[in-house]
C-alpha cells in the first residue's frame, strides 16, 4: 500500500521560492531528499509569488517588481525555461479628469482558476485589488464588481491601516465545486466571499476579533494574514489572522477561534496556514511572536510548526530539526506550503533566506537551502 | 525623430540597447511611440493614472520633466533615468 502511495506521487517535485531578489527553483528528488537549487530568474526584481498551473503544469506566472519599475507578471509555458512579460499586466482602470485613481504598487498573490476553466488566473495587489485572467496570465482585467463596488473604500480602510509593506489583496480561494463561487482575505478589509464569479461580495468576518478597530464584532476591516479552504472539503475555510488562528464551515458565517488551544506561551499569531490536502481537519501553522510591539520572529527564537489532527481542538509541536534556541525566524504569509504526496511534504522559507523541508507531515524537518535573498513565498509543485 | 537614452533596468525590452530612437511632440507621444516598438516598456515607468514612477526620472534636453504632457522638439535627446534606491 505505502509502495503504491509512493509511486503514485512520486513525480519530482519542484519548489517555487519567490525572493526579494529573484525567483529560484529548487529541484527535488523523488525521495524529497536532495534538493537543487536554480540559478536566479529575475535577479534583482521583487518576487511576491510564483505559482505553477496545477491543471497543465507548464504554466509558470511570477508577480513581479523592480525596485525602480512597476509592477508586472512574467509568464512561462515552459516550466521556466522561457519567459515572457504580460501583454497587458495587472492595472486599474485610468481615473476620470479631476479625480484620483488607484495604482498597483505590486502583485502580490496569484491563483489558478477552477478546473473547468483553463486559462483563467486571479491575482492579488497591493492597494486591495482582484484581476482576472482569462488567456494564461497574458491579459489582466480589473474584477470590478470589487475593485469598483462602492463600499471599497469603507472596506479596506485607509492608509492609515495599511500594513508596512502596503495594503494586499491575498488569499484567492476558488471552490472547487463552482468556479463562481470565490473566498478572498485582504490586510487590511477582512474576508468576503462572492458566488457570482466576483460581480457581488459580502463581508465573511463574523466571530474574528479585529482588536485594533473600536467596534467589537465589526462587519469588516479585520486583518487577515492567510485564509485558506480545505481542498478535501470545500466548506472547510481556516484563517491565519493578525488576532488569531479560526476554522467555519460554511454555510454558517461565524468563526470560531480555534487558536485557543493553542499553548499561551508560544499565542495563535502568525502568517502563513496551510491545510492538508486530503484531510480538512489537518491543519498546520507557525508562530509568531505578537506580543508588545510585534517582533513577528519565532516566539523565544525557537522556531516551531504546529499542526492539529482535530480541526483546531488540540494542537502538537513539530519542531524535531528545527534550531533549538537563537532562531528569530519570520515566515511570510505565502511562504509556507505543503505538496500533494502521501505523506504530505510541509515546506517554508524565512526572511533569512533559509528553506525548510518536512518529507513527513511536519515530524522531521531539514534545511533545503540556505543564503537565499528575504523569501517572500514558497509554492510547491510536480515537474 | 527623438534619441532616447535607456537605464540599464530597461534595457531588457531594447535587445540591451542604451540609445534608441522614438517619435513625438510631447513626452506622453514619445513614450507611446516607444511603447510600440519595445511593448511594455511604458507600464514600468508610467502608471495607470500616468504618473512618473517613483524611481524613475525623465529629462529632455537634460531639463528634468515631471508631466508627460511636456513639450518634446524634432530632436531633442530625451534621457531616462532610474534614479538611486536602496536595499
Amino acid at each position: 500500500m505505502a509502495a503504491q502511495k509512493r509511486s503514485a506521487g512520486a513525480r519530482a517535485p519542484l519548489l517555487l521560492v519567490g525572493t526579494r531578489k529573484g525567483l529560484f527553483v529548487l529541484s527535488g528528488d523523488p525521495g524529497r531528499k536532495a534538493w537543487r537549487v536554480s540559478p536566479p530568474h529575475f535577479l534583482g526584481h521583487i518576487v511576491h509569488h510564483a505559482v505553477l498551473d496545477p491543471r497543465d503544469r507548464r504554466t509558470l506566472l511570477a508577480a513581479a517588481r523592480a525596485g525602480h519599475l512597476g509592477p508586472t507578471v512574467f509568464r512561462s509555458t515552459d516550466r521556466g525555461r522561457t519567459w515572457k512579460e504580460a501583454s497587458r499586466p495587472p492595472a486599474f482602470p485610468k481615473a476620470a479628469a479631476g479625480e484620483t485613481g488607484l495604482v498597483v504598487a505590486h502583485v502580490f498573490w496569484l491563483t489558478p482558476g477552477h478546473s473547468t476553466e483553463p486559462g483563467v488566473w486571479y491575482a492579488g495587489t497591493s492597494p486591495q485589488g482582484l484581476f482576472r485572467s482569462a488567456d494564461g496570465g497574458d491579459t489582466w482585467q480589473g474584477v470590478e464588481g470589487f475593485n469598483a463596488n462602492p463600499l471599497r473604500t469603507a472596506w479596506v480602510g485607509g492608509m492609515q491601516e495599511a500594513p508596512p509593506d502596503g495594503a494586499t489583496l491575498h488569499s484567492i480561494n476558488v471552490d472547487p465545486r463552482d468556479p463562481q463561487h470565490l473566498y478572498i482575505g485582504m490586510s487590511a478589509g477582512g474576508a468576503f466571499e462572492s458566488t457570482d464569479g466576483g460581480a457581488r461580495w459580502h463581508p465573511l468576518n463574523r466571530g474574528v476579533a479585529a482588536d485594533f478597530l473600536p467596534q467589537p464584532d465589526p462587519e469588516y476591516g479585520h486583518d487577515v494574514h492567510c485564509l485558506r479552504l480545505a481542498p478535501s472539503a470545500p466548506d472547510v475555510l481556516y484563517q491565519q489572522n493578525h488576532c488569531g488562528i479560526y476554522r467555519l464551515r460554511r454555510p454558517a458565517e461565524r468563526w470560531t477561534r480555534i487558536g485557543e488551544k493553542m499553548p499561551k506561551a508560544v499565542g495563535d499569531i502568525g502568517f502563513p496556514m496551510v491545510v492538508h490536502p486530503r484531510d480538512a481537519k489537518t491543519v498546520w501553522v507557525l508562530p509568531m511572536d505578537g506580543s508588545t510591539v510585534w517582533p513577528r520572529t519565532s516566539v523565544g527564537g525557537k522556531p516551531a510548526i504546529y499542526g492539529t489532527r482535530n480541526a483546531g481542538a488540540s494542537w502538537q509541536k513539530l519542531a524535531r530539526g528545527l534550531p533549538a534556541k537563537d532562531a528569530w525566524w519570520t515566515v511570510k504569509r505565502q511562504a509556507m506550503c505543503a505538496d500533494a504526496r502521501d505523506p504530505v511534504g510541509l515546506y517554508f522559507g524565512t526572511t533569512s533566506g533559509e528553506v525548510w523541508a518536512s518529507a513527513d507531515e511536519g515530524r522531521r524537518w531539514r534545511c533545503v537551502a540556505r543564503h537565499l535573498p528575504h523569501i517572500y513565498s514558497v509554492e510547491a509543485a510536480q515537474a | 525623430m527623438n534619441t532616447v537614452l535607456i537605464p540599464s533596468p530597461l534595457r531588457s525590452y531594447t535587445a540591451s540597447r542604451a540609445q534608441v530612437h522614438a517619435a513625438g511632440t510631447t513626452v506622453a507621444e514619445l513614450l507611446g511611440d516607444l511603447d510600440r516598438r519595445y511593448p511594455g516598456i511604458r507600464f514600468r515607468m508610467i502608471d495607470e493614472q500616468d504618473g512618473i514612477r517613483p524611481h524613475i526620472k525623465i529629462f529632455v534636453n537634460r531639463g528634468q520633466v515631471r508631466r508627460l504632457d511636456a513639450p518634446v522638439g524634432a530632436g531633442d535627446e530625451v534621457i531616462i533615468i532610474t534614479a538611486i534606491s536602496g536595499g
